[in-house]
């Protein structure tokens, strides 16, 4: 049912920075993912959304190497993802920087020490220079200037993400994926997160892979979105091409009261930090 | 292979001109770090040449926006010349975010900082001791009321505490206490044979584990394993703020959490410290009937004569002492976890240290206690 133009699957020689083809991924008895293709182009937002339970999250554990399929492939900047050695996967990961859920920032250690870890565990550089690296990233990110002594504890539900999108950024990656990164901001933080990362993702040019189910990020950030139901990739496109997706689930999902909301917002309203009511 | 490297020329007119070449990125700048720092403005003006390199990334973009203001900052004029799209977006992007920003705290002087050091102790320990009073004060209250009825007791979660606590620790404090009642056995028989008194070896265990050793180490065993559990689990319940739910939902955090483990402590504590004793009993009787042929019939007979009835007495009256205080501070340090893991690890570290500390501390106490009562 799916027309050509929405498959999940991009032609032989798209250049793409994530391919999986065949991915099965279950616990026990119950299949979350069965026989799934996903193509991410290289320089694109994608964004990943689908009921709770369809396996978002664990697709991309999957994909970063946190959770070992049952079958299928995964390729990631050109390199099989599956069959790594230490020093080879020790490599790819540096290619990629992670937001987790919650930030994962380590709780021990400073904000600025938590950016400074993939630097000291990877890389050798004077502290000097590690100091100075942190330090504009501080400020890139948008944390306040004495944002760098604190640790996690000391900081609020979006500084904590700020703090941990710099720790991910700590290494210059080629990639970020982003698990529900506006999930339990305020609207108006939301609103500056997609902001924040649409402009690092113009100026630094990495890809980008962020689950949601923020519909006001989708429209504001997302190029393309993928729909992940039934164990699959249902549906790749843009938001006017899934629009005309006949699938129930799609269909509420964009055509129901929230998602007609964010539509009709992002038809009015001009571009930056819009007021409306959050997804959750 | 593609490491960034410069090298550099003297340009036409009074100029100075750095090539810069290669991979100007996080991995391949060890190496031109200390010598791009090491170029210092000398008045002539600096050109910095970008069209060779490879790559650029923002830790690169810093580094020539950091000679570039160095330089800017000296006096001496520094232009940064053939830059592609992306290096100078780059370097336009880090330079915007070129601000001030604190990595660590300011350095303090030493001699105030030890200073701040022994008062913020000192403040700590009184602050310390002042909220296990309350916490110990705020405990009896809430079992007084327990007690007379006037709240529930949650008898699974006892139920369940009793088994976690007791029934689960049969095992290794056993096989403890017998181990202990053989050795003690075996070191009084060497040290009585040279009096040709082995037989009281009897005496030996019976009054030394009875009243002092079966209880001791078995409250030593139980607040190793169930008091760092109590502050641990308290502690991570606490980081998830599942107590604040349970105080929002109306429920008492002392009255579900800490109720049941302190009457479960104090409970088990009373049948494992019995346990302990006729472990600790029985491993003596083995040595005396293996090593000092006394057969069991007699060791049984000669306890029942000079082991007074007081000394099980005193005993079982400390075990459920040791208990409360044992689960009351495991329950009191999980209450004073604050913000991260590192703090579930310290409280439940106290935890065992000082409910072993005050375990013994007490029994101490009762020594004084019980002798002055009379009972030798």
């Amino acid at each position: 049912m799916a027309g050509p133009s929405l498959s999940p699957r991009l032609p032989d020689d798209a250049d793409v920075v994530i391919r999986v083809r065949g991915l099965r991924n279950q616990f026990g008895d119950q299949v979350v993912h069965d026989n799934l293709d996903l193509d991410v182009r290289r320089g694109e937002i994608i964004g990943v959304v689908g009921g709770s339970g369809t396996g978002k999250s664990v697709l991309m554990r999957s994909i970063i190497g946190l959770q070992m399929p049952a079958a299928g492939h995964i390729e990631v900047l050109g390199t099989d993802a599956m069959n790594l050695g230490p020093d080879a996967a020790k490599d790819l990961r540096r290619r990629w920087g992670v937001l987790f859920q919650e930030g994962a920032l380590f709780s021990s250690l400073t904000v600025a020490e938590n950016i400074e870890v993939p630097m000291r565990e990877f890389l050798d550089l004077p502290d000097e220079l590690m100091d100075e690296l942190a330090g504009f990233k501080v400020a890139m990110v948008g944390l306040p200037h004495d944002a760098g002594p604190k640790f996690p504890s000391q900081l609020s539900g979006g500084m904590k993400k700020r703090a941990s999108l710099a720790r991910a950024l700590s290494l210059d990656p080629q990639l970020l994926f982003l698990d529900e990164p506006t999930a339990g901001l305020d609207p108006i933080s939301a609103a500056a997160f997609d902001e924040l990362i649409k402009v690092l993702k113009q100026t630094l040019g990495f890809t980008v892979f962020l689950i949601t189910h923020d519909l006001d990020t989708l429209h504001a950030i997302c190029d393309r979105v993928a729909v992940l139901a039934d164990g699959k990739v249902l549906a790749v496109g843009t938001i006017a091409e899934l629009l005309n997706f006949d699938h129930p689930w799609v269909r509420e999902y964009f055509m129901g009261p929230r998602g007609r909301a964010a539509t009709e917002t992002v038809g009015r309203a001009a571009e930056g930090a819009t007021l409306h009511m959050e997804e959750r | 292979m593609g490491a960034a490297s410069f090298e550099e020329t003297t340009g036409p007119g009074e100029i100075r001109r750095l090539m810069v070449r290669g991979r100007l990125t996080i991995a391949n700048i060890k190496d031109v770090v200390a010598p791009l720092r090491a170029i210092s403005p000398s008045g002539k003006a600096l050109e910095i040449d970008l069209s060779g390199i490879e790559r650029i990334d923002t830790s690169g973009a810093w580094l020539i926006h950091r000679l570039v203001s160095d330089w800017t900052a000296a006096g001496t004029p520094a232009t940064v010349e053939n830059a592609s799209d992306d290096a100078s977006r780059l370097i336009a992007e880090v330079a915007a975010n070129d601000v001030p920003v604190a990595i660590r705290p300011p350095p303090a002087n030493m001699a105030l900082l030890r200073l701040n050091r022994i008062g913020g102790s000192v403040i700590h320990a009184a602050n310390d001791i002042g909220s296990f009073l309350a916490f110990l004060g705020h405990t009896m209250i809430v079992l007084g009321q327990t007690i007379i009825g006037r709240r529930p007791l949650r008898w699974n979660a006892l139920v369940h505490q009793c088994e976690a606590i007791g029934v689960n620790a049969l095992g290794i404090v056993g096989v403890l206490l017998f181990l202990v009642g053989l050795v003690v056995a075996q070191q009084g028989a060497v040290q009585l044979r040279a009096f040709g008194a082995e037989v009281f070896v009897v005496n030996l265990i019976g009054r030394s584990t009875a009243r002092e050793l079966g209880v001791l180490l078995t409250a030593i065993m139980v607040a190793g394993r169930s008091s760092s559990a109590f502050a641990a689990q308290i502690g991570s319940m606490k980081l998830n703020e599942e107590i604040d739910a349970m105080s929002i939902i109306g429920m008492s955090a002392i009255e579900v959490l800490v109720i049941p483990r302190v009457l479960g402590m104090a409970l088990m504590m009373l049948l494992l410290g019995f346990f302990g004793v006729t472990m600790a009993i029985l491993g003596g009787g083995l040595f005396c009937w293996v090593s000092l042929s006394i057969p069991p019939v007699s060791f049984v007979q000669r306890l029942q004569e000079v082991t007074p009835m007081s000394d099980l007495v005193i005993g079982m009256v400390k075990a459920p002492v040791f208990g409360l205080i044992i689960a009351m501070m495991g329950c009191f340090q999980g209450t004073q976890v604050r913000g991260n893991a590192e703090s579930v690890g310290t409280h439940t570290t106290k935890a065992v240290v000082q409910s072993i500390f005050l375990v013994i501390v007490l029994d101490a106490f009762f020594a004084v206690f019980f002798s002055a009562l009379g009972y030798n």
